[in-house]
């Protein structure tokens, strides 16, 4: 187990190495060696994952360092490795590896490359520690790491005001979510003595049954008062609604951060939290049902958003939000089995989506909106499979009892728990999920027909226009001259306005490729470990694995297994017929539901809302505080109307000279040393 | 430990360095008090390897016999240790900003900091009741000069208003020093430790004392002095202002208001929990319009120092060794954020945070260096910053989850502003072409901010270095206040004890609570 001490601290020297050395160090070394670093760490992580999934390795500890200890207060540095951690072992690095290889060819034109492959080696080791974690700090730290690297990811070029707006808003609105974090750690130290995750899931149930804590002057249970405030860090970091907003604006980072960061990794960080913790979580009904229902809303709210954005990052951005709604209502219905399940294969299948959207932007002369695309699907035919892939993978397409792809399994897993959970609450998460699901099939499928299928529509788009026309202004160059005479034969009635996309290099295919057959065959191959029956063995009590729920699961009737093929199929049709069949449906819809449709797209008025009661008071309370009270009260009447008054009193104070000061500290020396003297030798 | 007076030297060789310095040209008078400092450094690490961790309470003590009952009584034991070590850490870093940027009176400008070094030594040293209250108050004497001479515009009313206020506060705490001295019939610190005074006269003798360290500190709302002191003082100033003064106020409490008034501390710990969530909400929102960045940083410090003083109040040993963290993080971050801003200021004469902008392009490794303490000072886990807050934090949410609610909006809120600051300084376009041809770090500045660096990562990722020295000491405070300490809010009540699985936690979180 001691690999893990290579697989963690590998990628925080290489980050080290690459971002002090930067452009001393040149681009291709810097590349060498932050690449190198996560291929060895992946190369190291699937025996340990496939070790347990053997059952031949048992959970260790792999003490680091000391870190504080203060009055009966102590933790470590310590690396833990269970089943757990060992699925985010290998999530991590394999995304981590692909996304790394992956930008050597999209971030080929960048001059700053050292200070990104840094960055990305530096998020790496973070989320390492993260899942490491074997005390709620260390915990912390990681999760406060990956903020870090997202924000300066986020705010990667750094020249753009908005990406700069992006990365701020990130690590701030995320911080709302720490402050319940740490309020959870403060409770959980108060009521168990310890932040060590182990002593204080062995304890819970014992401890917390039945016992009440006083919490802002009212009495509460004590779970439910722990867990809900470290599920509120969890709804920061996964982007839940309320703390969501910060999410779609993150797509301003570049797009290989978006795969490995915005879905695969960090943003999953909240429901493997809440499944490291699932038996603290499991002592508290009432916060397992504040997660069900926020995890439903998040699943629905983002998936009706997703279905009018224009920009295809967002698009993907939206759909991860709503993945993770359904990741934590798993949660909140005991299958944590299957939240972790549907973690690991949308790492693989989002991953897939955000570089094959990547790839498309490449092609498209960083084009981002849709509304600009159209029939790729024979210019760049390796990516249009690819992103074929993900979005078979990510609609759930698959024949029940037989097999399908990744996320087929996981999903129909998630929504057969919600159904065989039995509860109220647990119903309207399964329904919530099975009109999410059609959602989900509508916008990813009206993703691919916008993007590969119909006519180009690239002319009316200022990227393409900007690069035809620079291909124009240098002349018949190396990369114009090929086709430069079509420019002008052509009136471009095509759409195209000329433009040639081209597909991307082999360093972004190969990942491509890779993730593609995660997101085919991932569902599948791990299906039995994950989720079936028996399979508590896999886990060996690193989460809380309920063989009941899994048996209501395989008993659930056959509208409940079917259903999610039902809609998958329905928001399919309705994508073909409104982008393909009938193109002016859309528009048609639009002019109908005008109100619905802007009340989608700009995302329920979650920003505006926010700016109005949130930035701008606190804003103006910052001036009021300034102005009014600092100036305006306390200097006025405190030192200046004191100074006012000595002025009035005697004219030759005024004299505010160093020599003053000399003068008056020698008086007030000599009185002191006067009044002392007396004081002792009385 | 050896009879050599160590501590007596390190006050001696800054004053010979002042006197040595006060006729000296400018290229002499730095050299000299650069070496000064370093010796006073490398004395100060001397003593904290031969201090003996785990031994006696007080050590290195000296005393001989002055005129008139007055005795030369110096000792530390380890809270005084880590702030001694602080300020020699901090001296050599304040002369080597104040390198090139000092040139009018510069043996004089000298001299003041190396007679500050002997004073601020002496606070943290003395024994002795009045020789602390005059190392105290005179060690304000030399900062009054450094800004209202070497300072900006507006010095002559920043440095009346910094008098001003801490004149008040003192004259106050004096008078409650004779009466204690009276009836007491001691001026013996450790001696007065542990004397338990009336409760009644406890509660004046409190308020005369918080009324000095409250405007030390400083506590919202007597602390607007500090704004316009940082913004007039000249980079070194600014730089022992914030990383050794504004520790005086703490050091106060942690010497005197908590040890030698418990009672009245248990009684008074509402005023001053109320004071301080309502200085981090307000200097927060404050720090987060402000336009000058030595004031924004100046806001912020008001805000860190509330978390101190909420940790100390918290009445157990979380929220004072995080006290104790934060004062000397802050001491390094703040100061190294005054540096940063210092180097800057020095290349464009101005300190209005719209004159820069891209400073990422041209200046990438002070973009690192000014990363590294905004992230401190935001308390990202794995820098000082986090470990001290998250103590305090802690202990105090062990009194008051209300307080430890509202402080805990600090983590916000200082991320708004930091990154805000942060990204109009050194992100964006280069939108001023002077800005844009600022050269990146120099020798001396690399110099000065790589020792920074060091500590502030050392003290985030291996904190114990810094814990070991005080636990006794925090130890024995608790200790001392724990007859008088409030009962916390939270009472949490374990319903069901089943003996099989209840096991030790339980047990312990249960008298955590008792108490």
């Amino acid at each position: 187990m001691s690999s893990i001490l290579i697989i963690v601290f590998l990628p925080l020297l290489a980050a080290i190495v690459a971002g002090l050395g930067n452009k001393k160090l040149g681009l291709v070394p810097a590349k060498i060696v932050t690449t190198g670093a996560l291929f060895v760490s992946c190369a190291l992580s699937w025996p340990i994952f496939l070790s347990f999934l053997n059952g031949s390795a048992e959970a260790a500890v792999v003490p680091v360092l000391h870190w504080v200890k203060s009055g009966n207060l102590d933790f470590a540095w310590a690396l833990r490795v269970d089943t757990l951690t060992a699925v985010m072992l290998v999530v991590i690095t394999s995304v981590s590896a692909l996304v790394h290889l992956y930008s050597w060819g999209y971030m080929s034109e960048e001059p700053d490359q050292p200070r990104f492959f840094a960055y990305l080696s530096l998020f790496t080791f973070a989320m390492l520690m993260l899942v490491t974690a074997d005390n709620l700090v260390q915990m912390f730290f990681g999760w406060e790491g990956v903020g870090l690297a997202s924000y300066l990811l986020i705010g990667f070029w750094f020249r753009k005001p908005s990406a700069n707006a992006a990365a701020m808003k990130a690590f701030v609105v995320n911080r709302v979510g720490d402050l319940g974090f740490m309020m959870g750690i403060f409770g959980v130290f108060l009521v168990f003595g310890t932040v060590s995750i182990p002593a204080i899931l062995q304890n819970a149930p014992a401890v917390l049954n039945g016992s009440t804590i006083g919490f802002l002057g009212h009495r509460f249970d004590t779970a439910t008062v722990l867990c809900i405030l470290l599920f509120i860090g969890a709804m920061g970091k996964s982007a839940q609604l309320g703390l969501h907003t910060w999410l779609p604006d993150a797509m301003e980072g570049p797009t290989p951060v978006s795969a490995l960061i915005h879905a695969a990794t960090m943003v999953t960080a909240g429901v493997f939290m809440v499944c490291r913790l699932s038996p603290l979580f499991e002592t508290s009904p009432t916060a397992l049902s504040f997660v069900t229902f926020i995890g439903a809303a998040t699943c629905f709210f983002a998936a009706t958003v997703g279905t009018t954005q224009t920009d295809i990052k967002r698009v993907i951005a939206y759909s991860t939000c709503s993945q993770l709604g359904y990741m934590f209502f798993a949660a909140g219905v005991g299958a944590y089995g299957a939240a972790m399940f549907h973690l690991f294969t949308h790492a693989f299948f989002k991953a897939l989506l955000f570089l094959g959207a990547g790839s498309v932007i490449h092609a498209m002369h960083h084009e981002q909106d849709m509304r600009y695309y159209g029939g790729l699907r024979k210019h760049i035919p390796l990516t249009y499979w690819a992103m074929m892939a993900g979005t078979l993978a990510i609609t759930g397409v698959g024949i029940v009892d037989v097999g399908g792809f990744a996320g087929f399994h996981s999903k129909d897993a998630i929504l057969e728990a919600a159904y065989a959970k039995g509860t109220e609450l647990s119903h309207f998460a399964f329904f919530m999920g099975i009109f999410a699901a059609l959602l989900t099939s509508f916008y990813s499928w009206r993703l691919v027909f916008l993007t590969f299928f119909g006519k180009p529509r690239w002319e009316q788009s200022e990227h393409i226009q900007h690069a035809v026309h620079d291909a124009h202004g240098h002349g018949h160059d190396d990369h114009a001259h090929d086709h430069a005479h079509d420019h002008h034969d052509h009136a471009h009635s095509d759409g195209t306005a000329g433009y040639h996309p081209h597909e991307s290099p082999a360093n972004m295919l190969a990942p491509l490729g890779i993730l593609s057959v995660g997101a085919v065959a991932a569902g599948f191959v791990f299906q039995h470990a994950f989720v079936s029956e028996g399979t508590g063995e896999f886990w060996k009590g690193a989460l809380v694995f309920n063989e009941h729920l899994i048996h209501a699961m395989h008993e659930a009737p056959h509208w409940v297994k079917w259903a999610p093929f039902v809609v998958m199929a329905t928001g399919l049709l309705i994508a073909w017929y409104g982008y393909i069949k009938n193109t002016r449906f859309p528009a048609a819809f639009v002019d109908q539901f005008g109100f619905l449709y802007r009340f989608l797209l700009n995302k329920w008025y979650f920003d505006e809302l926010y700016h109005f009661i949130f930035v701008r008071p606190a804003m103006a309370l910052g001036r009021i505080f300034w102005k009014v009270g600092d100036q305006g009260i306390i200097d006025r009447f405190g030192p200046n109307g004191a100074a006012w008054v000595v002025q009035k009193g005697s004219k030759a104070a005024v004299k505010l000279q160093s020599g003053y000061l000399y003068s008056y500290a020698l008086v007030m020396l000599v009185g002191l040393v006067g009044a002392i003297s007396w004081v002792i030798a009385r | 430990m050896s009879g050599f007076p160590i501590l007596s030297l390190m006050l001696l060789v800054p004053l010979v360095g002042a006197v040595a310095v006060l006729k000296a040209g400018r290229e002499q008078a730095r050299m000299i008090a650069l070496v000064a400092t370093l010796i006073d450094a490398v004395l100060g690490a001397m003593l904290w390897a031969k201090f003996d961790i785990g031994g006696a309470q007080w050590q290195f003590t000296e005393r001989a016999a002055l005129f008139a009952g007055f005795e030369w009584k110096l000792g530390i034991d380890g809270i005084a240790l880590l702030l001694i070590a602080l300020t020699v850490f901090l001296m050599p870093i304040c002369i080597g900003a104040s390198w090139n940027s000092i040139e009018k009176r510069a043996g004089e400008y000298y001299a003041a900091f190396l007679l500050m070094e002997t004073l601020m030594i002496g606070v943290f040293a003395a024994q002795d009741l009045f020789l602390f209250y005059i190392m105290f108050e005179a060690g304000l004497i030399p900062m009054y000069l450094i800004i209202g001479i070497w300072g900006g515009a507006d010095r002559i009313y920043a440095s009346y208003k910094f008098f001003l206020y801490t004149l008040f506060g003192s004259v106050l705490m004096l008078i409650a020093m004779f009466w204690m001295a009276n009836a007491a019939g001691t001026t013996d610190i450790p001696t007065l430790m542990q004397y338990n005074f009336p409760v009644h006269a406890q509660t004046w003798l409190w308020l005369a004392f918080f009324a000095s360290f409250a405007v030390k500190m400083p506590m919202w709302p007597v602390h607007t002095w500090l704004p316009d002191a940082h913004v007039q003082a000249p980079t070194a100033g600014s730089v022992i202002l914030a990383g050794v003064l504004l520790k005086m106020g703490g050091y106060g409490f942690i010497r005197f208001s908590l040890p030698m008034f418990p009672e009245a501390s248990a009684q008074f710990a509402p005023l001053v929990w109320g004071l301080s969530m309502a200085a981090v909400v307000i200097t927060s929102l404050i720090a987060l319009v402000q336009h000058d960045i030595k004031k924004l940083i100046a806001y912020s410090s008001v805000a860190h120092m509330a978390i101190v003083t909420i940790g100390l109040f918290a009445f157990n040993q979380q929220g004072l060794e995080g006290s104790m963290l934060i004062m000397l993080s802050h001491g390094l971050v703040a100061g190294a954020l005054f540096l940063a801003v210092g180097v800057i200021y020095d290349r464009l004469h101005t300190r209005e945070i719209d004159r820069y902008g891209g400073l990422a392009i041209n200046m990438p490794y002070y973009a690192l260096f000014f990363l590294l303490f905004t992230m401190a000072s935001i308390g990202l886990p794995g820098t000082s910053g986090f470990v001290g807050e998250f103590l305090s934090l802690m202990g105090v949410y062990q009194m008051s989850s209300w307080v430890a609610l509202v402080c805990t909006t600090g983590i916000i809120l200082g991320a708004a502003y930091m990154l805000y600051l942060y990204r109009r300084v050194v992100f964006g376009v280069q939108k001023n072409e002077d800005a844009a041809a600022m050269p990146d770090l120099d020798g001396r500045e690399w110099a000065m901010m790589v020792p920074l660096a060091i500590v502030v990562l050392w003290m985030g990722v291996y904190p114990e270095t810094f814990l070991a020295p005080m636990r006794k000491d925090i130890a024995a405070l608790e200790a001392r206040l724990a007859p008088a300490s409030p009962k916390g809010d939270s009472d949490v009540k374990i319903a069901a004890v089943k003996p099989a699985a209840e096991g030790s936690h339980a047990e312990m979180a249960h008298e955590g609570e008792a108490h």
